[in-house]
């Protein structure tokens, strides 16, 4: 026995040499598995062939041998081979012979498994490049899917069939009704919160009767309407982004294109619809909620009674007030339903992806809510209201 | 884990399955024993995913019990279920591969997840598994969603067999594989089974498959199964395994021809969903 590799502790898997005459005899036996996957690696690359020139590969004491054990002997056998050794397998099975027979087709090939990516700094500068080009590419697309979405809601105008009754009606259950109870609450506490703060501030001039005039106006002109639009913006436009976008995923979309359905129109267009139809009346609830909110508080803590709470704020707000407020609500939603579909429909391939643009049709649709009430603030100041 | 008396790694005794008002399996015995090609066919619909994921214990049968590898999965907690797990490769009708990851990365994670093997050669045993099951290596770097629906059932084949498992749960593996591959399939099915004593539990359509490698076969009928070999099934009198067997297709592959041009009248067998 002129070399043997067996490691003490693993009498699991063993190879041994011994050189008889001619040839080198190389006896392996054990389990050739997996689980002894380094024992082997060792084993095997420790071998000492004496670079001789036959070698005869004995595995007749092999009692197991999978994938692993056989890539392990293969690329062993592939060294010597470059060698020039010569090699002869000796009491394999079928099997065997079969599953070493297969390691072949991996050698050829040897293509990175792995994505390219460059040094970290690189790939940095690339991605904000990227990135930087896609804001001007993303807007441009948004333009043209709004475009798209006006079209097709002009056609459903010209033949008013067309638009999808019980998917809108669907929508509406759940774009607004589901929200009341969530939406009611948040305004409340926020109409407290408003109520004793501005009280608190008030006091110090002796003028905590304005409490009152601030509910009104903040409430009814911004408060309302924006609390209510990043609620829906939250809750909604992530529910359509992810919906759409799992419909993406599932090819659910491309099936639809084939069947002649238009996907603007069976799930855009419903969705726009039910979102336009809701907002105003979520916010007109989420107003009178704050109200509600504000004169509870008002009313306990300042001493006054509901009579004197009612005549102060009908002096305070107008009807302009609330229009100005409401009038924002259809002009919202449909920021909201644009952008969440919108990225729904950008949604490829993969669940991640589905993950992503549902934080971006948030992200931005809050965003774009923000943007077009400041814009709004100025239009009305410029224009006295 | 190993205090089986006899070789049944897989147990099925009386099993139930209802969705709602629709009895799947009623009553339902099965025995696989290790070492064997089991595969099971049966119309759309019979149930056949049901109870591979009833095996797999991702579904609690509504009756009876379902025993894998002498332990019932569903009565074990995670770190318990994981030598199990560890033991069984699995391939859905649809691949379920992960969708985030590339294919290779796809393949990794069981290596990751149940062994402590060196880094590099986890990457040639992946290259290895994607050549065994047919996959060109430059589809290791691509995402799932950039591959063939053929490609992406390969793809799922080499991260069920990435760890070399006792038992490999196939579901219609050859769906969807051009003619030539699924042969190859096969005879790889075969390979490994024989070098490795692997259990295989596959549903199948595909009689050219079954009249291939499949040592016994179990068809799914009436929310009952019948099991014998081949031959026995042949003979069996009902009328869908007549009409399975005897179709052009089944003729077809009894004889060892191609499937000719005749009119598929009597079998529906080769519907995939
Ligand atoms: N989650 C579920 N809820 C309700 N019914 C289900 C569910 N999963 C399956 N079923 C029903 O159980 C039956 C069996 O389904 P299964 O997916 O096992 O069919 P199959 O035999 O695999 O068919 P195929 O050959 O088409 O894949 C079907 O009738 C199906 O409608
Ligand atoms: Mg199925």
């Amino acid at each position: 026995m002129a070399n043997t590799t067996q490691p003490p502790n693993a009498p699991a898997v063993w190879a041994k040499t011994q050189f008889d005459g001619s040839a080198m005899r190389v006896a392996l036996g054990g389990r050739w598995t997996l689980a002894d996957a380094a024992i082997l690696e060792t084993a095997v690359q420790t071998l000492d062939t004496k670079g001789a020139a036959l070698l005869h590969i004995d595995l007749s004491a092999v009692d197991a041998i999978d994938t692993c054990g056989a890539w392990i002997l293969h690329r062993q056998l592939r060294r010597w081979q470059d060698r020039g050794a010569q090699i002869e397998l000796v009491g394999t099975s079928d099997a065997q012979a079969a599953l070493l027979e297969r390691m072949g087709v991996a050698d050829e090939e040897r293509v990175p498994l792995l994505r390219k990516s460059g040094s970290a700094f690189a790939e940095l500068a690339i991605r904000a490049g990227i990135a930087a080009t896609e804001v001007a590419g993303e807007a441009k697309a948004l333009i043209a899917f709004v475009g798209a979405a006006t079209v097709c809601a002009l056609r459903a105008i010209r033949r008013p069939g067309r638009v999808r009754l019980v998917s809108t009606v669907h929508h509406i259950e759940s774009i607004g009704i589901d929200a009341v109870p969530i939406l009611g609450l948040l305004a409340f506490l926020i109409g407290v919160v408003l109520a004793f703060q501005g009280a608190d501030q008030l006091r110090a001039y002796g003028a905590e009767v304005f409490t009152i005039n601030l509910l009104g106006v903040s409430i009814l002109r911004e408060i309302g309407v924006l609390i209510t639009a990043i609620m829906v913006a939250g809750r909604t436009g992530s529910a359509f982004a992810a919906e759409i976008g799992t419909m993406k995923v599932n090819q659910e979309v491309d099936a639809m294109r084939t069947i002649g359905l238009d996907p603007m129109e069976t799930l855009v267009l419903p969705r726009l619809l039910a979102l336009a139809i809701t907002l105003p009346l979520l916010v007109f609830f989420a107003n009178t909620m704050a109200l509600v909110g504000g004169a509870v508080m008002v009313i306990l803590g300042l001493d006054l009674s509901l009579e004197q709470f009612l005549e102060q704020l009908s002096n305070a707000v107008q009807l302009n007030t609330l229009a100005v407020g409401l009038i924002k609500a259809p002009v919202f939603a449909v920021l909201i339903g644009v952008v969440s579909c919108y990225e729904g429909l950008k949604v490829s391939g993969s669940a991640e992806s589905v993950g992503r643009h549902t934080t971006q049709s948030v992200v931005k649709s809050i965003f774009l809510v923000i943007v077009f009430d400041a814009a709004f603030s100025i239009f009305f100041s410029r224009i006295g209201l | 884990m190993s205090g089986q008396a006899n070789d049944s790694v897989i147990r099925v005794r009386g099993l139930v399955t209802r969705f709602g008002a629709q009895t799947v399996h009623d009553g339902l015995d099965l025995d696989v024993r290790r070492g064997e090609i089991l595969a099971i066919v049966g119309g759309s619909g019979t149930g056949k995913s049901v109870l591979l994921r009833t095996i797999l214990g991702l579904k609690s049968p509504d009756g009876g019990t379902v025993e894998l590898l002498g332990a019932n999965l569903e009565a074990l907690d995670e770190e318990a279920r994981r030598p199990v797990l560890k033991r069984i490769g699995v391939l859905f009708q649809d691949g379920a591969l992960f969708s985030a990851r590339t294919v290779a990365q796809n393949a990794r994670l069981p290596f990751l997840e149940h062994t402590k093997v060196d880094h590099r050669l986890v990457t040639q045993l992946i290259r290895v598994k994607l050549s065994m099951v047919g996959l060109p290596q430059s589809a290791g770097a691509k995402l799932p969603s950039e591959l063939s629906g053929g490609m992406r059932k390969r793809a799922g084949l080499a991260r069920a067999i990435a760890l070399d498992p006792d038992i490999l749960f196939l579901d219609e593996p050859t769906a969807g594989l051009d003619p030539i591959g699924a042969a190859n399939f096969d005879s790889l099915i075969r390979d490994l089974q024989q070098a490795l004593a692997l259990t295989v539990v596959m549903v199948t359509h595909d009689v050219d498959t079954l009249c291939a490698i499949a040592d016994r076969v179990a068809v799914l009928i009436d929310s009952k199964i019948i099991v014998g070999t081949l031959d026995e099934i042949r003979a069996h009198p009902h009328p869908w395994i007549q009409a399975y067997f005897d179709g052009p297709r089944g003729r077809a592959a009894r004889t060892g021809l191609a499937v000719s041009a005749e009119p598929r009248v009597s079998t529906r067998v080769s519907k995939g969903t």
